[in-house]
């Protein structure tokens, strides 16, 4: 009962985290119908951002370190969302602009250039010029402690702790946002109406590529959110070249594809779905599968329902 | 004397011939090879015996690796070239196929010899240039033949099982299923028991092969494999890669995986069986990315599925694109210099990546449609020619 | 389309013919330059004695080749300024792998066929030494490995050294610790699956702790990527063992102790020398009363102890991993052997190897074995407050 009630937490927590990654595909998905790849990276970017935004505000991990002001912490979340929107728009206008009417297996490999990119440039150390200069380096860092270590509810062996509500409430506050700006704003509706057809859109007024700007900021800024929670539940920050992020991306994405790629609720519904599979799995059959229980269940979903649960079955034009 | 008879075959199709009857029988493709087959074991030859010694140990490095590569991408430009389906899992298939091959040379030695060394002849000989004196052919470059061959079937029946239902999917959503099955091996690959080792003769001797097939090395990746495949063998697989492919693309069959690749819809209105042909197409794929990860592991010596990651599947998926989508000279170009390329950006030191990746996203927008587009090397040569009557 | 023999054949033959073309080109390249982290010593070309550093400098594990690589380029700097081996300076090649066995390969025959180094070191991780030592032992150069502790690594053959401690000594060390001085009986392991150092060692754990007459409740994995271990401790914690010996590298320790502490998974938690970090002190309190095998003590009065950790924190601003330590080490013991050895010519230089006794090196005073291991004592360190301190030795087993 108490593994069930625990596995449960902890699936939900995980699997808001991939909800808000998974926005990130999907927005961009439902407007230029591509993976973007180097959205995990943007996601590792937006950790490592709140990290060493944190250290400029003196803070450090370790023992006897004290919690700072709540304020600080929204302030290093802001910043990083910030930081992450401008290189999401960098990318956007640098990378992906200029191949705009280019194959999409182009797009995709350029995506995967901007991402084996962003995670050589991040752990860049050494020496120019006789300076010692480093970006995040290729060592893990711990992420100083921004929300006090509180245990708000217990039970039998479970706690439910202040970081996991703070996660959660986050990303669900997120989604929620996003869901209004998209379906409830002008901006949203451009976006929806440039997700349906690129040239009617432009017909109607709307500036496409600034559209497609805008969700590749917002994207980002999902992502940097993710990468900021992420740092306050996990604490340790792998450098950005390793595994963790593109896996915790790929999962991310896989929740997309599951909940109905393009579609944000099925974003959300689709991460939580993921955490859940994943920490079922590895408590309930084998830790040994990890990844194959969310990869197997990908190819499930597929074969069944080819658009995901909640994707609309579309006829592709002829 | 070939063009009277295409001219021939062709004429007959207007004599209300079906196109079924047309096509020669399957067998008749071993003759037709015969001659190109027979210059590629020439060529292979040349390679091993002659530009080796005189490339020196490194360049033949490269040579060995250049050449598996360009099995790699020339395979996946089958699928992903000819018949336009985006598939981002073939170091899945070359993992299968090079743990099949390395698991039965390796077992199989212990069975046939009692000890895991070397029992191949001369060009096999992966040591020391002059270390060797023995026939051209050992007992053992059977044992690894069979293991390459049987490497691809492995990989092959994989491949058919994950595109027989999966090849209905389109676009990106068959992409996501071939990483996701990448992944999927990757890590049953991972989780498998530790590898019997000399010690263990006897226990290799009284177990079935089949059973042997779950011990291979886990984290640590499948290691002490004799290593046969040398630039002989791997140039000789090329060679049949290479026609093979080429063959492909001018046959009736290849125009039915371009069609698909152009338009899904009119190929299925013009009665091409759509999925049978990409299953195919991705089961030949497959075979081939086999036979490349055998030839790799029996080259190493190990094998480490931790490698064979999606990652690798990009760097197969980017020498595709990089030659031009189902340029099968242009893939195989872009293996080559994508093969010698890290080692030439060696001087810029650790920004050696961040150059690499600056390299293909400006390679990309410079140049969308690869280094030829669909064309090949030797149609360059005529480009003002109005394209043949296919 | 006309498709004729012709044409085929130009199929065949035209990329065979740009390939060597294509070699030639990188051939020239590399003569000119060499990515050589040398710094400028004057007589570097002419008379400079090279040895190769093949690692991960970058990618997904870049962490650790670029800690050894800090290691012996220190060695190195310490060394010229002595003035070099035999009155020769060294020159320090390293090549970057990414982490690739086929570009270890590649790397190390570089290093050996097109600059002519008269000794390799590397790989941290035993698959890519496994990969590239069988290059080294075929081209009779000598290969240190500072780190690579599967046991079939020097089992390649006369050419391959190491200077860390192999698994099964480790996950002895381990167990013994445990069973014999701290009286624990039921363990519960949790091991990086993926990675062949920390699956290597958690079996020999295993096997040691079962052979002392401990008992193992309850085996956990993850794989390299996860970052979530609630769902293996929640399991541990069912199981409640007396404690978790987490054989990984510190950069997962600090998460699985922050995550059993906070299931309340509160017994100690034993390490071995991938912990070695000071960040360690990141996990705050929870890796308090937790131990860690060790190769050497930062307490420990040795010169030689108190000189690296004092040149290593002036040159890189931080205190060093085990990484380091060891690439250090491989990199003296090398020269020591370049002192002795009758000449610098393979064989001779792996016989130099092979013979080294008591050397006295950071990580402990060294000698090789027949199997051409190092022998050396463990010490275990006990963390307290984010710092580790010695705590006690552990022999050989009989």
């Amino acid at each position: 009962m108490t593994q069930l009630i625990q596995t449960l937490t902890d699936g939900i927590a995980v699997g808001s985290l991939y909800a808000l990654i998974a926005l990130g595909y999907t927005l961009v998905y439902g407007i230029l119908q591509f993976i973007n790849f180097a959205h995990s990276d943007v996601f590792a970017l937006g950790a490592w951002l709140s990290f060493t935004i944190a250290t400029w505000f003196g803070l450090a991990a370790g023992s006897g370190a004290t919690t700072p002001p709540w304020y600080i912490g929204l302030a290093v979340l802001a910043l990083a969302m910030i930081g992450c929107g401008i290189v999401g728009f960098l990318i956007e206008r640098l990378a992906y602009k200029p191949l705009r009417a280019a194959p999409r297996l182009n797009v995709l490999i350029t995506a995967i250039g901007v991402s084996l990119l962003l995670e050589n440039v991040g752990q860049l150390e050494g020496m120019f010029r006789g300076h010692h200069f480093k970006i995040f380096g290729p060592y893990p860092k711990a992420m100083p402690a921004l929300i006090p270590d509180r245990v708000l509810l217990h039970f039998a062996a479970v706690q439910f702790r202040l970081v996991d509500a703070v996660v959660l409430g986050t990303a669900l506050f997120l989604m929620v946002a996003i869901q209004w700006l998209v379906f409830r704003t002008r901006l949203g509706m451009a976006m929806r109406a440039v997700s349906f057809n690129h040239n009617s859109a432009a017909l109607m007024g709307i500036n496409v590529s600034r559209i497609i700007s805008a969700t590749f900021v917002l994207g980002s800024m999902l992502a940097a959110a993710a990468g900021f929670l992420y740092a306050m539940k996990y604490a340790q920050l792998k450098q950005t070249a390793d595994n963790v992020w593109v896996l915790l991306g790929l999962k991310a994405f896989v929740a997309a594809v599951v909940g109905g790629i393009g579609n944000i609720r099925g974003a959300m519904l689709g991460g939580i779905f993921i955490g859940l599979i994943e920490f079922f799995g590895v408590a309930y059959l084998s830790d040994k599968y990890r990844d194959v229980y969310v990869f197997s269940l990908l190819i499930i979903v597929l074969l069944v329902r080819p658009s995901g649960i909640l994707g609309k079955a579309t006829v592709e034009k002829v | 004397m070939a063009e009277t008879a295409m001219l021939r075959k062709r004429m007959s199709v207007s004599a209300s011939e079906s196109p079924e009857e047309l096509r020669p029988p399957a067998w008749s493709f071993v003759p037709r090879a015969f001659a190109p087959l027979l210059v590629g074991t020439v060529v292979a030859g040349i390679l091993y015996f002659f530009v080796q010694p005189a490339i020196g140990g490194f360049g033949s490095n490269l040579l060995l690796f250049a050449g598996i590569n360009i099995i790699l991408a020339v395979s996946l430009t089958i699928v992903n070239g000819f018949t336009g389906q985006f598939s981002i899992g073939h170091a899945g298939f070359m993992a299968l196929g090079g743990y099949t091959a390395a698991a039965i040379v390796y077992y199989g030695s212990f069975k046939i010899y009692g000890d895991a060394s070397f029992h191949g002849g001369l060009v096999s000989w992966t040591g020391r240039a002059g270390g060797f004196r023995g026939p051209l052919l050992g007992s053992g470059d059977l044992l690894f033949v069979g293991a390459t061959v049987a490497g691809g079937i492995v990989a092959a029946a994989a491949g058919w099982l994950v595109g027989l239902p999966s090849l209905r999917l389109r676009g990106d959503y068959l992409a996501i299923v071939t990483l996701g099955f990448g992944e999927i091996v990757r890590v049953v690959l991972q989780g498998t028991d530790e590898q019997l080792r000399r010690y263990d003769l006897e226990l290799i001797r009284s177990t079935p092969m089949l059973k042997l097939m779950n011990k291979l090395g886990g984290a640590l990746g499948f290691i002490g494999i004799p290593a046969y495949s040398t630039v002989f063998w791997v140039y000789l697989w090329v060679a049949i890669m290479l026609i093979v492919a080429v063959r492909l693309k001018h046959s009736s069959y290849g125009r039915a995986l371009l069609s698909i690749r152009e338009d899904e819809i009119a190929a299925q209105a013009v009665g091409v069986n759509i999925t049978r042909y990409k299953v195919r197409a991705f089961v030949l794929s497959s075979f081939f990315a086999g036979v490349a990860g055998a030839l790799y592991a029996l080259q190493i010596g190990s094998i480490n599925a931790g490698e064979l990651g999606f990652q690798r599947s990009f760097e197969i998926l980017i020498m595709v694109v990089l030659g031009g989508l189902g340029s099968v000279s242009g893939a195989t170009l872009a293996a080559i210099i994508l093969t010698a390329l890290p080692e030439v950006l060696r001087f810029v030191d650790q920004y050696r990546m961040i150059v690499y990746s600056l390299l293909l996203i400006i390679m990309m927008i410079v140049r969308p449609q690869g280094l030829f587009g669909v064309r090949e090397a030797w149609d360059l040569f005529r480009r003002r020619r109005p394209r043949g009557g296919a | 389309m006309h498709m004729r023999a012709k044409t085929l054949a130009l199929a065949v033959l035209a990329p065979a013919f740009l390939l060597p073309i294509l070699f030639l080109v990188v051939g020239c390249e590399k003569q000119s330059s060499s990515s050589s982290t040398q710094p400028a010593t004057g007589s570097a070309s002419g008379g400079a004695i090279k040895i190769g550093h093949y690692g991960s400098m970058t990618g997904s594990e870049a962490t650790f080749g670029v800690s050894t690589d800090n290691g012996i380029k220190l060695a190195v700097k310490e060394r010229n300024a002595a003035g070099g081996v035999n009155g020769k300076q060294i020159q320090l090649i390293t090549y970057d792998d990414q982490g690739k066995g086929q570009e270890a390969v590649t790397a190390v025959t570089r290093l050996i066929q097109q600059d002519g180094v008269v000794a390799v070191l590397g790989e941290v991780a035993s698959s890519r030494s496994i990969a590239a030592g069988p290059v080294c032992q075929r081209e009779g150069v000598p290969m240190i490995s500072p780190s690579s502790t599967n046991p079939q690594v020097t089992e390649i053959g006369d050419m391959i050294f190491r200077v860390c401690f192999i698994d099964p000594f480790q996950g002895y060390v381990g167990a013994s610790f445990a069973k014999n001085q701290l009286k624990l009986d039921k363990a519960a392991t949790l091991y990086n699956r993926s990675q062949a150092y920390s699956a290597g060692l958690n079996k020999e754990f295993v096997n040691a702790f079962e052979k002392l007459g401990g008992q193992v409740l309850i085996q956990q994995a993850y794989a390299d990527g996860d970052n979530d271990f609630s769902a293996q401790l929640t399991a541990i914690r069912e199981k409640n063992p007396q404690f978790i010996y987490i054989p990984g590298y510190y950069t997962e320790v600090v998460n699985i102790a922050r995550q059993a502490r906070k299931l309340g998974v509160t017994c100690p938690l034993i390490g071995g020398d991938g912990w070695v970090s000071e960040e360690l002190k990141n996990a705050g309190d929870a890796l308090d009363g937790c131990y860690f095998s060790d190769h050497y003590s930062q307490e420990d009065k040795r010169p030689e102890v108190q000189d690296f950790l004092k040149k290593y924190k002036s040159e890189y601003g931080k205190t060093p991993d085990s990484m380091a330590a060891l690439g250090y080490d491989a990199a003296n013991l090398l020269f020591d052997a370049m002192k002795r050895a009758k000449s610098l010519n393979g064989h001779d230089l792996a016989d130099a190897i092979a013979s080294t006794k008591d050397f006295k090196a950071v990580t402990g005073n060294i000698t090789i074995n027949e199997h051409r291991d190092a022998n050396k004592l463990a010490v275990i360190q006990k963390i307290q407050g984010g710092q580790f301190s010695y705590y006690a030795t552990v022999e050989p087993p009989k």
